[in-house]
């Protein structure tokens, strides 16, 4: 396809092949640089492998057929996330600017992607901040034995249990009560809780000192944020494989369900989860390719990310569905023996007369009596089932500081374990937070909002500190409902629109022949068929069929959330709400603003242009 | 293993009990009874008073195993979970409550280590800045003494040297 539109006065904003050629000979140096290539790939690597690889992937494979979701995960990872990812590096290296630079360079009108794509960093970075002071807190805690969340407070006349933590379990407790004190809908603020907002300080003021001075900074950080979640993983995979249990899980979690592969939802899941499991469209790939020397080869970090996000989705989800198999196990041998121990105290028995392996057929011995089975229906004894245990599929916070905690609390040597699983979410969402920091921080610096004396330091600091004000509204009692909210909203649909405009521009108005030039210039070969047929027709079609069904879904469907209720009929089970109608704004904020900044920008370009014109001025 | 030697220490562990709880009798194994024993090692027991011979009211024995129940526990090596007496409630122990929450301590250290990290850094390149403007200064003499001398050598450019320490894009 030789469509491409006219783009007038392309080859005097960017730098052409000569001046890169000399640019790098003479190293300039007030543009920063990457100490070598380990960290550049290290500090790529820890942007795109994040919590979602830990708590979201798990749960798409398991909820959909198992061993079956890796076949759409793969096939969509090589048609639509490599591309995508070597869209970036490439338009990164070629043009050394961030987001906003690279865009407006390509097309003053296209600088709307740009400023959406920091918008939309700046958004996820407050929201995603706040999981990792949740982390920190957790974290915190891990330094006693016992666990705060093992066993549930006595209430105030030490008579008995906290009656909340009594009908729900000491994890849940833990976490709504003590930790959020959630309140019971999204309209009761409540106050400020104290405690979470030491721990956003604590948060933001390690994100701060870790991007204090841009890649200099984080660049040494991502040697320990990125490595040491592997470390962990594997440490757990070895504790978990010795434990009971833990093979069902892994089991469970593999076994293909072919049937799911008819399903459309099953694509579409795993497409959304490629692409935002590579941090696609933030403007941190960008900017962190753009200190790349200019011979780079980006189309081989593409590859090299793209499998190595794919591998640790697959290890993460294996270590986690070997303790949540390891803790179903757990639940269902206290089910069992809880049973156990009501028919013995009903019917007299002696110690070890019913034991896991005679249960079945010793429970129908006495229910064959009349006597004997109108007890064993007073006793309404608990159905216990391994596969209800295992398929209990969570996800979200709700795996992390819930169910896994709750499966750290039965290993022996618990607050070591706790220890380490909370410092590997952290690493794994700092290093996120990296690439989120250089998607705000640079295109500021490129609009030259702030005056160009003013240093590195100074911009990070004032982004750390607004980003932590507003963040504030997380630490109010109705801060989990606020934390959901952002998470479906500011991070979902507008991503979706900057990639698809990302790649419209790069192949019909930057040209694809200029790209491939490119490309060839600085890798030394042209890019083959592939390339071609995925960045002009399959990788576009692909992230617009995601944004379609995304946005049906969303605009048909009631909005719904689920709220913590201790008064409620069906405590502990959550309670769902619809949203009150003033949410809609927040939401149109949320996700309508970053994406209407594209054709926003674009229109107020036009309209300073032809406004400059009339005055006589040529602003090109 | 349940057997007559386990029920006869049961029996001591209580007539000791009630020995603490009414001083002056002298409780011993014949003043305890116990009957409906089961396979499943339950039973019923009852007290009889040495001296009158009379059965001891249900609120007194209760009293006297909730005084001593730790021992009674001990003597079996069993916990308030394994050995039931139904009807008596164990009281919970109260927690132990730190003066510091040791999660306070944990805070402290971080918040303490990333201060000082974020002091010595924002301190380190104010002293650069200041080093630099000192050197760009006596440059800026020393070329200036050079272009009075060295006119026919072209000019000085000035625009890539190292300005400034800071990174700026």
């Amino acid at each position: 396809m030789r469509l491409v539109l006219p783009n007038p006065g392309l080859d005097e904003r960017i730098p052409s092949h000569e001046d890169l050629e000399r640019l790098e000979k003479e190293t300039a140096a007030d543009r920063p640089k990457w100490d070598n290539k380990a960290q550049y790939l290290l500090t790529c690597v820890g942007f795109c492998v994040g919590l979602g690889n830990v708590w979201r992937f798990p749960y798409l494979c398991q909820s959909h057929g198992g061993g079956a979701f890796i076949i759409p995960f793969i096939i969509l990872l090589v048609f639509e996330g490599v591309p995508l990812l070597h869209l970036e590096f490439a338009i990164g290296q070629r043009l050394r600017k961030g987001s906003v630079g690279a865009w407006a360079a390509i097309n003053p009108y296209l600088a709307g992607v740009g400023i959406a794509s920091m918008t939309v960093s700046f958004l996820v970075g407050m929201y995603y901040n706040t999981i990792i002071a949740w982390v920190m807190w957790y974290f915190f805690h891990s330094f006693q034995d016992p666990l705060p969340w093992s066993q549930c407070p006595l209430n105030k006349n030490l008579t008995g249990l906290v009656s909340e933590c009594e009908r729900s379990t000491p994890v849940d407790y833990f976490w709504y009560r003590e930790t959020l004190n959630t309140s019971e809908a999204i309209d009761e603020s409540g106050g400020l809780q104290w405690w979470i907002v030491i721990c956003l300080v604590t948060a933001w003021s390690v994100l701060y000192i870790c991007c204090i001075r841009g890649i200099e900074t984080t660049g040494k950080a991502v040697y320990i944020t990125s490595t040491l979640p592997y470390v962990v993983l594997t440490i757990f995979l070895i504790r978990g494989l010795t434990l009971k249990g833990s093979v069902d899980g892994i089991k469970f979690l593999f076994t293909p369900d072919l049937n799911e592969l008819v399903n459309p939802s099953t694509w579409l899941d795993a497409g959304a989860q490629v692409f935002y499991s590579f941090s696609l469209a933030f403007g941190g790939l960008i900017s962190f390719s753009s200190y790349n020397p200019i011979h780079n080869n980006c189309e081989q970090d593409a590859v090299i990310i793209a499998l190595v996000n794919g591998f640790t989705s697959i290890f993460a989800a294996t270590v986690i569905y070997s303790i949540i198999g390891f803790r179903a196990t757990e639940q269902f041998d206290a089910c069992l023996n809880g049973n156990i121990m009501e028919l013995l105290n009903a019917f007299d028995l002696a110690e070890g007369s019913i034991t896991e392996s005679n249960y079945n057929e010793m429970l129908q011995n006495l229910n064959s009596t009349v006597s004997g089975s109108g007890i064993i229906e007073g006793l309404g004894l608990n159905n216990c089932s391994l596969q209800t245990f295992l398929s209990d599929g969570v996800e979200g916070t709700g795996l992390a500081f819930i169910v896994f905690t709750e499966a750290i609390t039965k290993m022996p040597f618990s607050p070591l374990w706790s220890v380490l699983f909370f410092i590997m979410l952290f690493c794994l969402g700092l290093s996120t937070m990296f690439g989120a920091i250089e998607g705000v921080v640079v295109p500021l610096q490129d609009l030259k909002i702030f005056p160009k004396k003013c240093p590195k330091e100074v911009v990070t600091g004032i982004v750390c500190l607004v980003s932590f004000l507003i963040a504030l509204i997380f630490a109010l009692r109705s801060g989990n409902y606020w934390l959901a909210l952002f998470d479906g909203f500011a991070g979902s649909i507008p991503l979706l629109i900057i990639a698809f405009c990302e790649m419209t521009g790069v192949a019909y108005l930057y040209g694809m022949d200029r790209f491939n030039e490119d490309i060839k210039f600085m890798i030394g070969h042209k890019p083959n068929i592939f390339w071609q047929a995925t960045w002009r027709v399959i990788s576009p079609l692909i992230v617009l069929v995601i944004f379609v069904f995304y946005f049906v879904t969303q605009v048909s469907a009631e909005l719904t959330y689920i709220t913590w209720n201790p008064s409620s009929a069906n405590f502990p089970a959550l309670v769902s709400l619809t949203y009150p109608s003033w949410v809609y704004v927040i939401i149109f904020i949320l996700a309508g603003v970053p994406s209407l900044m594209i054709p926003g920008v674009a229109l107020y370009k036009l309209f300073q242009r032809c406004c400059c014109k009339k005055t006589g001025f040529n602003m090109n | 293993m349940w057997d007559d030697n386990e029920m006869f220490l049961f029996r001591s562990t209580v007539a000791y009990a009630m020995r603490r709880q009414l001083p002056g009798q002298q409780f011993s194994v014949p003043n305890i009874v116990v009957c409906n024993e089961t396979a499943r090692v339950s039973f019923w027991f009852v007290v009889m008073s040495p001296d009158m011979g009379s059965l001891i009211p249900k609120q007194q024995v209760e009293k006297a195993v909730r005084m001593s129940r730790g021992r009674i526990n001990s003597a079996f090596m069993l916990t308030d979970h394994t050995l039931e007496f139904i009807g008596i409630a164990p009281t919970l122990a109260s927690p132990y409550t730190p003066d510091t929450p040791p999660w306070l301590i944990v805070f402290g250290v971080v918040m303490g280590v990333v201060v000082a990290g974020i002091i010595f850094l924002v301190g380190s390149s104010v002293v650069q800045k200041k080093r630099k403007k000192k050197q760009k200064s006596t440059d800026n003499n020393a070329e200036v003494n050079e272009e009075h001398s060295a006119v026919n050598e072209g000019v000085y450019n000035m625009s890539f040297t190292d300005e400034e320490r800071i990174t700026r894009i």
